[in-house]
């Protein structure tokens, strides 16, 4: 018996059996002759190839290929419609070993992501771009793609795309050669066995480029969707070869050249210009601050939340100050996140805040319950509403706003009575640091006069009277 | 006879019947059976013999695993 040896296989970079369809484990879920599938196969390849498989990850899009991550054994992220790009940033930054491969379709890319398209570009981020253009939106049923051609025929433009009326086509390989970004950008297409293996090097050589660390490679597949184009996959694949080729034409569009264009050597981190003031030195014990001030806008809810920021920064801390508010600057709602922390700070965000800071009492209402179980509470009142108590938090309450009046004659520094308020109960910050803090944000001297008395009021009055 | 230098295997299931695999074969060696597999697409079958191993039909095909190209070993090739 003759012996053979397999040559053509199913690529390592898949799953040997695919979860997503309990019955039929072997098959994608995508249509005959799709030209996603196809693309697919020549990423995994080349993969296999580069040796890439333990660092590569994948970012799926939205659109027909949104189930990708149940096919590539590699790490995947799916994103949100249009923002691959901003992810594939992200991931890349954290993670420059890893090999980011982020993967759109014409309607994702071209349409909803187009600002995030350009500015990876335009930034050179380095990841690669794979691109799938079959000139219509595929999984919402046939819609008119901003990559559609002049009369071609879709659920929207059933008569064919009109100049008069939708206008021309995106040349997206085009327009992102307008930059000075990019290193490499290629348009490659499905249309007969030549241009498939005209695309499974591009794919490789994108991946390349990346892994060279010369910059942004993007690679543009032009690809048949057979059942929404209302053709067989044979004609569907010389569709792509006679008509979409004719308008979108093949080839290396750009490829910079290594040696004029020299891999940029990155920045030393971020130091202070000489003349910043000294940090305090870090606390001994570890730090974790999530705090969330509330109030209405006008009471210096973002203030207080920056105060506690800078005067983290002074003390040492990883800090994070984010701000939320509405368009009103002044009797609208706002908030702001803060985080004060001995560790890096992973996110700004806090949802659920051991430290909340409530001005005023639909703010208490809104956020109370998001208090994490031991957290501490501080509100601007005579006494928590007995509607809305917890038992498993510590709630102080006390008039600040009155007590602002009376102490420092403006019921503006209400915000500073709290900040002594919560100083004096937890001790969050050295009063050196705060005060540091108070200097370099508030700028005015009657101000910073009016803020340090009421302060001191503040944190007076905590000790006389406290817990409710 | 000498044998071919080639030979492919189609796992009828996961094949859609989509017909690129046929139009890729340059020998004409693919065609669509008559037969339908549980998904009731009529399935890619190969003529059994001639196969030279290009791998065309495997890069068209667009399912990951359902192409499987082999190539013959040379009798007396180290492996």
């Amino acid at each position: 018996m003759p012996e053979y040896r397999p040559v053509q296989e199913r690529s390592r970079s898949f799953f040997p059996l695919f979860e997503r369809k309990p019955d039929n484990q072997n098959a994608t879920h995508y249509c005959p002759g799709c030209g996603h599938g196809i693309v697919h196969k020549l990423i995994a390849r080349a993969i296999d190839d580069l040796g890439i498989q333990d660092r590569a990850i994948l970012i799926s899009p939205v659109g027909c290929s949104v189930f990708a991550y149940f096919y590539f054994d590699t790490g995947n992220v799916q994103v949100a419609h249009g923002r691959a790009p901003a992810v594939a940033t992200a991931i890349k930054r954290a993670r420059p070993d890893a090999i980011v491969i982020s993967y759109q379709g014409d309607g994702d890319l071209a349409a909803i992501g187009t600002a995030e398209i350009l500015h990876a570009a335009a930034r050179d981020e380095n990841f690669t771009t794979i691109f799938i253009n079959n000139a219509i939106y595929g999984m919402t049923g046939g819609q008119l793609a901003p990559t559609s051609m002049v009369g071609q025929k879709s659920t929207t433009t059933p008569a064919g795309r009109s100049i008069w009326n939708e206008g021309y086509p995106l040349h997206v390989c085009e327009v992102l050669n307008t930059l000075d970004g990019p290193a490499y950008i290629e348009r490659v297409a499905l249309g007969d066995n030549k241009m498939i293996l005209y695309a499974a090097k591009a794919i490789r050589a994108a991946i390349q480029a990346q892994m060279d660390r010369r910059g942004f490679s993007f690679v543009e597949v032009l690809s048949p969707c057979p059942t929404v184009w209302g053709k067989d996959p044979v004609a569907a694949q010389q569709w792509v070869r006679d008509e979409m080729t004719k308008v979108y034409p093949l080839g290396v569009i750009r490829d910079r050249d290594p040696w004029t264009h020299p891999i940029p050597v990155p920045p030393p981190p971020f130091a202070f210009p000489s003349g910043a003031p000294p940090l305090l030195a870090k606390p001994d014990e570890p730090v974790d601050y999530r705090i969330k001030v509330a109030g209405f806008g006008g009471q210096g809810v973002l203030l207080l939340g920056e105060l506690l920021a800078e005067a983290g920064l002074q003390a040492g801390l990883s800090v994070s100050w984010l701000p939320s508010y509405g368009p009103e600057m002044r009797s609208g709602t706002s908030h702001c996140h803060v985080r004060l922390s001995s560790e890096e700070v992973d996110s700004p965000l806090v949802t659920n805040p051991n430290v909340l800071i409530a001005l005023n009492e639909p703010s208490l209402r809104k956020f109370l319950h998001t208090v994490e179980p031991g957290g501490w509470v501080f509100f601007n009142g005579d006494a928590i509403p007995a509607d809305c108590a917890r038992a498993d938090v510590r709630a102080v309450a006390l008039p600040m706003t009155s007590l602002a009046v009376q102490t420092a004659g403006d019921a503006k520094a209400t915000n500073m009575v709290m900040l002594g308020v919560v100083q004096q109960a937890l001790h969050l910050l050295p009063a050196a640091a705060v005060d540091q803090a108070m200097h370099s944000l508030i700028h005015s001297e009657r101000w910073l006069a009016i803020d340090h008395m009421a302060l001191n009021a503040g944190s007076h009055r905590y000790q006389e009277r406290c817990h409710v | 006879m000498n044998p071919d230098n080639g030979k492919i295997t189609i796992d009828a299931e996961g094949c859609k019947g989509c017909g690129l695999c046929v139009e890729a074969c340059k020998p004409g060696l693919l065609s669509l059976s008559g037969r339908l597999n549980h998904n009731g697409y009529r399935v890619a079958e190969y003529a059994g013999q001639g196969c030279n191993g290009c791998g065309l039909c495997f890069y068209v095909c667009p399912e990951p695993g359902v192409l499987t190209v082999y190539k013959l070993v040379a009798e007396g090739a180290f492996a």
